[in-house]
């Protein structure tokens, strides 16, 4: 059965082979072909779960030895998969959210003259983040890292003509650079310290190593996981990578990508359980994303990009839970799940509403859709109410645990990072509710554009809302069939460790004071935006809102620091080569040149001042000889 | 008689000889004093084959005078072609070996 792990990865590989050679003439049944691989490896990935369900909990791991990658003595790579409870759940995420995700883009990509290219690179994505979830060694999920940026550079860049997509591409690209550079000097640390970079093996070293190698290790995965999971401060490529159609923003928000950084923490739990401090940065990095992404998509008028602050928000929550250590991790990736649901369906309902709305993505120009879409309005809607918590549906369990273990932390640390978590919470469903609102309530704003032509919002076809439907399903169910019985620590936890967390006030209290704030968030939302009408064009704003439509002036930051300070620092270096390294070699050739020309006149082609010289040298030998002589 | 005083000769020649090398433009003449430089050499060696009593010094200056007849032929057909192209034997007009 474990013969099936390779087969999970190599079937979108497989697509991605034979759509990107395949040439344009696949491009009638392309999509098909990408989609098809797509699924078949969700029902690899549900074969063996199947399988894995009727082992004994503690015997669920297994692992295939593919072949061996770099066999040198002292440095051994093996491509050895590893699938146990985390892995699994992975992959039946990535494997059945992204051939829902497959399937949309068939309709939403239909009149896009490269759409077999467009799924090519989509398999891509899956074979790249599935190898990185079955890697049972760092070298090997550095490799399924690399993958999954190459493949976010081609999607987020694959309306290319558009020189917005070609720089928001680059962004990304060179944002998750900074990142891979934590994650190789990681690596390379782990070598020197563990002589090996296999999980196994790893994890049974941690408790005989020395706490500041741990840390550093530790901080090193940290900045590998802001880069991919978009945290502060290496998130400001996430607002512009909406530039990439919007299934991909759907991939690359709920599958796959930013779950990649949660993915590295939770796996290397036992090396952050080890490093109390890198912990603490992690939970500070996350109780920082999460608040400033919920302000970022506050701001936003362009429903992508606020559903783009959401996501990093989210991810926030994941973070913080994850940097909680054992309380916290098997909630970090229950949130990652239900989070994959709803986000999922929500970029999928903004496409469709898109789709409908000749790609306007201002939510001033929408407004009352519901009329006129109506399984978008309800799958929508249900993804809203589970992304704000709302009590029975997904986001409530996941989230409102978070909190819970935020508070568990104890100390002065537990209430700052639960209070922030809350915050949060507030701002989530002031957020949301303000998108909600926009779209599809109140009256109709759109108008007709230079052209004449006027938007004609229609429900989109069944390619489009059949995964709208799975996943809005998925919204509402998950977090329920997850926390019955707490299935899904159960589950999770031969892997991850858990202890129970004892938060300062009861749990009841937690989620009383959850829903409240949720409903204080949501209330503001719609007696700013429910109550008067939406005006068309946005107001000025306080300066606040003003800095948050700017992305909190990320932008800015990053141009003043790193931009401004790179230029003055490579200005320097020219300089200095100019003058100092380029001043000895060309003063020594000019010193050189100078006294050649000198020594040249010698040369004046006489004979009889060669004779001279001769004489003159053999009378200098002969005064030298007798001088010795003498001496 | 003392058999120094050969070698004062000898000494005497070789100066002439440079002296005549260094000063001279006439490339015959110059020529005369390289033949003259060799001599006092040869000289000397003979005078010192006679003061040590061994026949090194002799065979040296049969060798010289070998090296001067091969020298003699080259150096005149050189001297001999110089003066056709240039209508000059001066050795200061054939100055171009230079930069």
């Amino acid at each position: 059965m474990e013969n099936l792990i390779a087969l999970l990865i190599a079937a979108p590989l497989l697509g991605a082979a034979v759509l990107l050679c395949g040439g344009r003439r696949l491009d009638a049944v392309g999509h098909w072909i990408g989609t098809l691989l797509a699924g078949l490896s969700f029902v690899f990935g549900a074969l063996l779960f199947a399988d894995m369900l009727g082992k004994a909990a503690d015997h669920r791991t297994v692992t295939q030895h593919l072949f061996s990658w770099i066999p040198v003595s002292g440095f051994q790579a093996d491509v050895t998969f590893r699938l146990d409870q985390l892995s699994m759940t992975f992959v039946l995420l990535i494997t059945g959210v992204g051939s829902l995700i497959h399937l949309y883009s068939v309709g939403y990509m239909e009149h896009d003259e490269r759409r077999r290219r467009f799924f090519g690179y989509l398999n891509l994505f899956l074979a790249a983040m599935l190898l990185l979830v079955l890697a049972d060694n760092y070298l090997l999920l550095y490799v399924g890292w690399e993958g999954v940026g190459l493949a976010s550079y081609l999607l987020i860049g694959f309306w290319q003509h558009k020189p917005s997509a070609a720089t928001a591409a680059k962004k990304a690209f060179l944002v998750n650079r900074v990142g891979d550079m934590g994650l190789s000097i990681a690596i390379m640390l782990m070598f020197t310290t563990f002589g090996t970079f296999a999980f196994g093996p790893v994890f049974a070293d941690v408790s005989g190593t020395g706490e500041g190698k741990l840390t550093a290790i530790a901080l090193m995965l940290l900045l590998a996981a802001c880069g991919k999971s978009a945290q502060v401060p290496l998130q400001s490529w996430l607002g512009d990578a909406m530039e990439g159609p919007t299934p991909v923003s759907a991939l690359i928000h709920a599958a796959t990508m930013v779950t990649a950084g949660v993915y590295l923490i939770v796996r290397s739990g036992a090396v952050f359980n080890a490093a109390p401090d890198a912990q603490l940065v992690v939970t500070v990095v996350g109780a920082v994303t999460l608040l400033f992404g919920a302000i970022v998509g506050c701001a936003k008028d362009d429903i992508k990009k606020a559903l783009a602050g959401s996501t990093m928000s989210q991810i926030g929550y994941m973070v913080l839970a994850a940097g909680l250590g054992p309380i916290g991790y098997v909630f970090a990736i229950m949130h990652l799940v239900t989070h994959g649901f709803f986000k999922a369906g929500l970029f999928l309902g903004a496409g469709s509403v898109m789709h409908g709305m000749n790609d306007e993505v201002d939510m001033r120009k929408y407004g009352g859709l519901r009329k006129y879409m109506p399984v978008t309005f309800v799958t929508f809607g249900l993804g809203y109410l589970a992304i704000i918590g709302f009590p029975g549906l997904s986001g409530f369990f996941s989230k409102d645990k978070i909190i819970e273990a935020a508070f568990a932390k104890g100390g002065t640390e537990g209430w700052i990072l639960g209070g922030a978590a809350l915050l949060g919470a507030a701002i989530t469903a002031y957020y949301m509710t303000r998108v909600m609102i926009m779209t599809f309530f109140g009256e109709k704003r759109w108008q007709p554009d230079e052209h004449g032509h006027e938007p004609h919002p229609h429900e989109s076809p069944k390619s489009m809302t059949i995964p709208m439907i799975v996943l809005a399903f998925g919204s509402v169910f998950a977090g329920g069939l997850f926390s019955f019985g707490d299935r899904f620590l159960h589950w999770l936890e031969p892997v991850t460790g858990h202890q129970e967390g004892h938060p300062p006030v009861s749990a009841a209290v937690v989620t009383g004071a959850t829903l409240v704030v949720l409903l204080v968030g949501a209330g503001i939302a719609y007696v700013q935006y429910g109550r008067r009408p939406v005006p068309v064009v946005a107001p000025r704003g306080s300066l606040l809102t003003r800095a948050a439509r700017r992305d909190l002036l990320q932008d800015d930051f990053n141009h003043v620091v790193l931009v401004r300070g790179g230029e003055h620092l490579t200005r320097s270096l020219v300089y200095m080569d100019h003058t100092v390294v380029d001043g000895v070699v060309n003063g020594t050739a000019a010193s050189v040149g100078g006294l050649s020309g000198r020594l040249r006149r010698l040369q004046n082609g006489y004979a009889r001042s060669y004779a001279v010289s001769m004489f003159g040298g053999a009378a200098v030998l002969v005064a030298l000889t007798l001088l010795m002589r003498a001496v | 008689m003392n058999p120094v005083n050969y070698l004062y000769l000898a000494a005497l020649l070789f100066t002439i000889g440079a002296t005549g090398v260094l000063i001279r433009r006439n490339a015959i003449v110059v020529f005369m004093c390289v033949e003259l430089m060799l001599n006092a050499c040869n000289l000397a060696f003979v005078t010192f084959s006679r003061m040590h009593g061994n026949l090194d010094g002799q065979i040296i200056a049969f060798f010289t005078m070998v090296v001067a007849a091969a020298e003699v032929v080259v150096g005149l057909a050189i001297i001999v072609s110089l003066f056709r192209t240039r209508h000059s034997a001066s050795v200061d007009d054939a100055s171009l070996m230079k930069l």
